[in-house]
């Protein structure tokens, strides 16, 4: 953690200057953008998590697109994309050439509907180097709805919108503009600070140039007495000024105070990893796989639905795709070399809540609908991973204040809502609000 | 009444009475602490300082932590998530069906398996500590020749050329196996070898009641009787398969106003044993007497006698007599004697009761098949020199038999010794070879602890060291080189034809089938030879040994280095950390012994010295050692622990657990580490409850003394004033409640509390300085049997010094003790840091992270369950070796990973398993429902053999816990310490018993 150090040390020296100058302004803003990057939640729209069950009867098409589209991206577009091949054939164009009655058994089985000599399926099946494609539990609506869906996809741009990714996108968005209205607003504050500056040195000098037109008028008056004269020829005593003890006293007391506030910023900051950035044992792009791939999170973060741990992948969880793409690039073969070598990948853990702190992922993907990217930040932009959020208890606790309780449609809550409701009607039903900041829910 | 919890209390002894009301005991530190985070309080400053400084700096090189996942993840495998896998636990003592909780391949907790047909769910306290066990760095890493390490090729080569070249007998010892194919294993080596004997002996012999019984044990069944009446036999704590027998026995033990009745039960015994204090008629008497009281009863029973009232057993003999004729087929006859001639009196008394079918269920039971008289023979042949090779498969004779010191000139004689024993303990280090067995939750093995019964236990994680199964060893030397598990699935094709059924029996855990074959038969000695013999006994003179087991420990010693055993106090007499002599009362004020003076007791030629404890109950003219203490090669935690009682046993006629000793006091003193009369509850209101079956029948609604507090309206329950604001309970409010009716003070709970939470063992000294770290306890209290009926006759003054005066026999209950959880909780109001704090769910919370010590919580409960972490018991060196599982990578494999180890000085407390409660909820909010009723339950209400803990959201109208406090309410249902209005959110039932009087004086 360098960067705390090179942090505060320019602080310190700008507390030194800026004491003497007599303005403060930098560094709290400094300061306040930390904060502010902290605590801002990202887009909370509901998602449906890759798990999620098939949704109803899928009455009329758009229906069956939507749903075609949550179950496209959770099973297969691990392998398949629309519009180009990646380890799996390009889908566009499918329903022309294979009959549905052939698409049902071939999803659900392939490798029987190749045993049964069918020759397109041989011929595919020699054609992606006898790679096999994974059997697919799913009913035959769902597949039907899958297939609508790539149908409606057929001749869209690569990269289609939409669920999580969607989400992700829209929440970057949101950030990005932010982002530029803040710089923004930032220009004019600035111009108008010059224009004010300008104007301020305008009237100075105006007002000298009066001041000495003035006094030589008086000068040339014959008819002052003593004092008259005393007071036009007084000069300002900088010695007197510099040795005054009140002068001396509130530039101490201000500096103290810098040096205090600087003090305790930096001891809050002890522990405080925001921004830690290691460099992984392997090249791996987030941007890659989750930004332009699109692919799902929950594809390898296997666990992120339902366990405290979202899992870091396993290597036999990118040799599902490695085995086939990519299979020359020195970052893939050191995967290669680690499944020969049986020895597991030591990938260095970026975000570490201490032992006495209960997180628990399911709680917040499952249960809360959060994004990934709510706590994570822009992981699809991250070539490289770091720790978007502070991760301190402040963090959390402030969260779970501010952010209503996703309790739609889910039976544990009923009740609680229509207390809630009765209660305080017209307040959020926050995470707190149901006992959210208690100690045991966090500390045991 | 009055109840008081030790002979110390009693008195009111002094130094008692000084610390008696203290929270901590001041203790002077013998040595300077040497924990490593140790700072004197005046530097406090300067570290402070210093310390600021220092975070600042090293703060900026934050270690590199490093995330490794699984290379191949295992498909039913995801990081932090538990896995349950059925398997069995059986040691030689009891059995029990048990669920192992894996975590990432780690087996962290067991748990019982609701499946089994005869454990029912429930675990013992052994059980629940085996898992320690699994992580004992004791253990043997590796195959040994001579002690030292060798390969397994070397060994097994060496012991085949042995083995072929061996001419005389050969001889595997063991103690009793109920697993068919490891029988049938033995059987292949026997069919290799043909001069092999099997030959199985258990450290608490049962042969004289398999001899009284065709070579089984009898499928005594509880849950039918209406009489009970023991000889003797602690069923309920140690006596062939407690659990099984606690759960039938507490069937008819718990009451409600729908079912007003209860069986009698009837216990006469020489040590005040857990099943003796549960009993509704205790009766003292001499092991020297269980023949004459066996022999009444058959008199009185089978040739319709009367019992003789000379005895001072008579009167409560000829009430038990009578009501088992009375009773008929729902009465049942136990003892736990070891002589054939009793045990064959008691067969003729059931036999005569007609009870084959009701409280003897045709299915006997197969957990003890050891035979004295063969393991005799065996050592003598051993000394002889008729023996060409031993084998000791899981067996430490050398330690546990009485004759110890012959098995142990005998293996110097025998040209062939090996041994199959996990460690090299008193008897493996002995033997030439050393080929260690896996631990149980290593292995595949199979299990018929009753006829027709049958359980699997399955490995949960690949064997920790370089050990093989014994079982496949035995094979390998008989030169078949398949492993165990094929062996063993070979061996159940009959009763598992197909794959399917086969997968459903190992998810399950159990099966339905019999496998093992017929127990060699014995030959039983007639009622009446057993009854002229019986009556022709002499009467020894002098003071008399009852040798017993301890509920923790098993008398085999093999839970000796489990720190959980050795730190579980007794039910009785609260002691851990070693045997003693327990001594009646007359017996040490007639010899000026005070408790903790060493005395020196001898028998058989051999003493051992040990403290004297005054043991209330104790049959005057007796005293009594725990066997399975003072081992001399366990390992770290278990080793010097107490001295072996084993030698002093009878050995002429079978192996009788009595003898007449000489006790000689010594000058030395040995203070005994008990955790009784640390909480002192005396001079309070009523803190526990009980009432007799016969006032319960008459109105339910009077049994339960509750306190009225005095308003100008008049007398007020205490609830109705209240200076506090209550709280509302808008989604859960969690709530316990214990039926003392069902509680048999078994200590189950407390290991399965402490397996959970990942509480710190402490050690003898620190139980001794009364820092013992259980988060549950259970409170044992004895009454004195002085009442307050008693005033007309004694007048008051008379009355008051009578229950001053120790019974020599008191009634005995237990009250398991954890955190009330209350509403309005004093610990919370005086935290100055609001460490602990109230839920919005009733739970009383407690943050590790936040207190800072002050202890003002643990001054101001009133039910002392909170505890203060002195040292830092996961690194001080101080415990490593009590505690050693938190030192080590592999020992620290235990702990349980969703519970923080908590560091020194900070407070900790029953939790009521936030955790659980916070993964059913998590559950339940997944699925998008209410959690149900019985899917979150704390750890000792789910160890609970006899279901007398209960635990729920008494939110929920329609959960078991709602339904029960609605029904009790005004009944049974109390709190303890009621009247201080802390309005607690646990619940007790008061206990029923079934005598005609509240106390045993009004029984004679």
């Amino acid at each position: 953690m360098n960067s705390i150090r090179l942090r505060s040390l320019p602080h310190l020296l700008l507390a030194f200057v800026l004491t003497f100058a007599g303005i403060q302004q930098a560094s709290a803003q400094d300061a306040a953008a930390v904060k502010k990057e902290g605590v801002a939640p990202g887009a909370t729209a509901a998602a449906t998590p890759a798990t999620a069950a098939a949704p109803a009867a899928g009455g009329g098409d758009a229906a069956a697109i939507a749903a075609g589209d949550a179950l496209f991206k959770g099973n297969c577009a691990q392998c398949h994309a629309v519009n180009e091949q990646v380890v799996g054939p390009a889908l566009a164009g499918i329903t022309k050439r294979r009959p549905i009655s052939w698409i049902l058994p071939w999803v659900k089985n392939s490798s029987k509907v190749v045993a049964s000599g069918d020759d397109y399926a041989v011929a595919l099946f020699n054609k992606f180097n006898k790679q096999q494609m994974p059997s697919f539990a799913l009913s035959d609506k769902e597949v039907t709805s899958i297939v609508a869906y790539i149908t409606s996809q057929e001749g869209a741009a690569a990269a289609p919108a939409g669920g999580v990714t969607a989400g992700n996108a829209a929440a970057a968005d949101g950030q990005a503009a932010a982002g530029g209205a803040d710089a923004g607003a930032g220009k004019y504050v600035d111009i108008l600070l010059i224009v004010l500056v300008v104007v301020l040195i305008v009237l100075v000098v105006t007002l000298v140039i009066i001041g000495n037109l003035m006094k030589d008028v008086l000068r040339g008056r014959k008819d002052l007495d003593g004092r008259d004269i005393e007071i036009l020829e007084q000069r300002f005593d900088w010695g007197k000024f510099y040795r005054s003890p009140v002068l001396r006293g509130i530039v101490g007391v201000v500096f103290a105070l810098v040096l205090l506030y600087e003090g305790v910023q930096s001891v809050m900051a002890v522990g405080l990893n925001q921004g830690y950035q290691p460099t992984q044992p392997i090249a791996f792009s987030h941007k890659l796989h989750a930004g332009t791939n699109q692919i799902n999170c929950a594809y390898c973060h296997t666990s992120v639905y339902k366990s405290k741990s979202a899992n870091i992948p396993s290597a036999n969880i990118c040799m599902n795709c490695h085995s086939q793409v990519k299979t020359e690039s020195p970052e893939i073969k050191k995967i290669y070399r680690a499944i020969e070598r049986k020895q597991p990948i030591q990938w260095v853990r970026i975000h570490n809540l201490p032992d006495l702190a209960y997180f628990n992922h399911s709680q917040h993907t499952q249960v809360a609908g959060l994004q990934c990217q709510t706590c994570h930040g822009p992981i699809q932009n991250m070539e490289v991973v770091y720790q978007y959020s502070a991760l301190t208890m402040g963090w959390c606790i402030n969260c779970h204040r501010e952010m209503p309780l996703n309790t739609k449609d889910n039976k544990y809550y009923d009740n609680l809502v229509k207390l809630h409701d009765s209660k305080n009607a017209g307040a959020p039903f926050t995470v707190s609000s149901n006992g959210g900041t208690e100690c045991s829910k966090c500390h045991y | 009444m009055k109840y008081w919890k030790g002979i110390e209390e009693l008195e009111s002894a002094p130094e008692f009475m000084q610390s008696a009301f203290a929270e901590f005991m001041p203790v002077k530190e013998s040595h300077e602490s040497k924990d490593d985070t140790s700072a004197p309080r005046r530097d406090f400053l300067k570290l402070m300082g210093f310390g600021v400084g220092a975070a600042m700096l090293a703060s900026c090189e934050t270690p590199v932590v490093k995330a490794i996942p699984y290379l191949n993840k295992p498909e039913e495998i995801d990081p932090l998530i538990s896995n349950f896998y059925a398997s069995t636990y059986f040691t030689g003592s009891d059995y029990n069906a048990v669920l192992v909780k894996s975590r990432e391949g780690r087996p962290i907790k067991l748990e019982g398996n609701p499946e089994s047909p005869i454990t029912k769910g429930g675990l013992s306290a052994r059980a629940q500590a085996a898992v320690l066990s699994l992580y004992d760095g004791g253990r043997l890493q590796h195959f040994a020749i001579k002690g030292q390490k060798a390969e397994v090729k070397q060994v097994d080569q060496e012991i085949r050329t042995k083995l072929a070249g061996t001419t005389g007998r050969i001889a595997i010892v063991s103690h009793t196996i109920i697993s068919p194919s490891t029988k049938r294993a033995i059987a292949e080596f026997a069919a290799r070898y043909p001069n092999t004997t099997h030959v199985m002996y258990d450290a608490q012999s049962a042969t004289g009641l398999l001899q009284a019984n065709g070579g089984v044990v009898p499928g005594y069944d509880f849950s039918k009787a209406n009489v009970i009446v023991s000889l003797d036999a602690d069923f309920l704590g140690t006596w062939i398969s407690p659990v099984e027998y606690a759960k039938q026995y507490v069937v008819n033990r718990k009451v409600s106003t729908d079912k007003r009745t209860m069986s009698r039960h009837f216990q006469f015994e020489t040590i005040m044993s857990l099943t003796g204090s549960n009993a509704d008629v205790r009766v003292p008497v001499k092991p020297s007497e269980q023949g004459a009281v066996a022999l009444a009863l058959y008199n009185a029973i089978v040739n319709g006698g009367s019992v003789s009232t000379s005895a001072s057993y008579g009167k409560q003999l000829a009430i038990a007599a009578a009501e088992l004729k009375a009773s008929g087929s729902t009465g049942l006859v136990v003892s736990g004697s070891n002589d054939p001639a009793v045990q064959s009196l008691v067969t003729a008394i059931n036999q005569t009761l007609g009870n084959a079918g009701t409280t003897i269920s045709a299915a006997s039971s197969n957990v003890r098949q050891g035979d004295d008289a063969r393991m005799a023979a065996l050592v003598n042949d051993m000394n002889n020199g008729s023996v060409g090779a031993v084998i000791f498969y899981n067996a430490n004779p050398v330690f546990n038999h009485p004759m110890g010191d012959k098995v142990k000139s005998g293996i110097a004689k025998v040209p062939l010794t090996i041994s199959l024993n996990d460690r090299l303990d008193e008897t493996g280090s002995l033997c030439q070879y050393a080929a260690p067995d896996n631990h149980w939750l290593e292995s595949w093995n199979d299990f018929e602890p009753k006829a027709g019964y049958l359980s699997l236990s399955q490995p949960v994680i690949t064997p920790l060291f370089t050990t093989r199964q014994a079982q496949e060893s035995l094979l390998h030397w008989a030169g078949n080189n398949t492993t165990y598990y094929r062996f063993l699935r070979a061996n159940w094709r009959g009763i598992t034809p197909t794959d399917a059924a086969w997968d459903k029996v190992v998810h399950d855990g159990v099966a339905m089938g019999t496998a093992l074959p017929a127990a060699p038969a014995m030959t039983a000695m007639s009622a009446a030879t057993a009854a002229s013999q019986l009556s022709g006994a002499a009467k020894p003179n002098g003071v008399e040994l009852a040798l017993y087991e301890k509920v923790g420990l098993s008398a085999d010693g093999c839970g000796a280095n489990n720190p959980f055993l050795q730190e579980l106090p007794d039910p009785i007499s609260k002691a851990t950390w070693g045997n003693y002599v327990a001594i009646p009362r007359a017996m040490a004020v007639a010899n000026k012994w005070e408790q903790g003076d060493v005395v020196k007791v001898t028998a058989n030629g051999h003493s051992i010295e040990l403290p004297v404890l005054i043991q209330p109950g104790q049959t005057n003219g007796t005293v009594s050692i725990a066997l399975g203490y003072g081992r001399t090669m366990a390992g770290k935690a278990g080793d010097k622990v107490g001295e072996n009682a084993a030698p002093l046993a009878m050995t002429a006629n079978g192996i009788q657990y009595m003898n007449v000793v000489t006790l000689e006091k010594t000058s030395a003193t040995s203070p005994i580490a008990q955790t009784q009369t640390h909480q002192t509850l005396m001079d309070r209101r009523p803190v526990v409850q009980e009432n007799t079956l016969a006032n319960y029948k008459k109105n339910p609604k009077e049994v339960t003394e509750y306190e009225k507090i005095a308003t100008p309206d008049g007398l007020e329950a205490p609830s109705k004033v209240s200076l506090w604001q209550d709280y509302q309970y808008n989604n859960h409010h969690w709530g316990m409640a214990v039926d003392l009716n069902s509680c048999i003070g078994c200590g189950s709970c407390v290991i399965g509390c402490q397996t959970e939470n990942n509480t710190a063992v402490v050690g003898k000294q620190q139980v001794i300085n009364r820092r013992e770290m259980h988060w549950m306890r259970i409170d044992r209290y004895y009454s004195s049997d002085a009442h307050k009926s008693d005033f007309e006759s004694k007048g008051k003054v008379g009355t008051y010094a009578a229950m001053e005066d120790p019974s020599e026999n008191p009634q005995v209950i237990f009250q398991p003790m954890m955190c009330q959880q209350c509403n309005h909780a004093p610990c919370e109001t005086v935290c100055p840091v609001l460490a602990t704090t109230h839920s919005s769910e009733g739970l009383n919370q407690m943050t590790y992270n936040r207190c800072i010590g002050t202890r003002y919580c643990a001054n101001n409960c009133p039910y002392k369950v909170r505890r203060f972490n002195w040292f830092s018991y996961y690194s001080n060196e101080k415990f490593e070796i009590v505690n050693g599982h938190m030192f080590t990578d592999l020992g620290r494999m235990v702990l349980n990973p969703d519970v923080t180890v908590r560091a020194r000085g900070v407070m900790e407390k029953c939790s009521f398993c936030v955790q659980r409660i916070q993964l059913g909820k998590l559950e339940a909010k997944k699925q998008k429902r209410r959690p149900v009723d019985g899917e979150i339950v704390t750890a000792c209400a789910q160890s609970c053999p006899t279901e007398a803990i209960v635990f729920g959201d008494m939110k929920d109208p329609n959960s078991r816990i709602s339904k029960l406090l609605r029904r009790e309410d005004g009944e049974r249902a109390f709190h303890s310490l009621d009247s201080i209005n802390v309005q607690p959110n646990v619940t007790y039932l008061t206990k029923i018993r079934n005598s005609e009087s509240e106390f045993f004086g009004k029984e004679a």
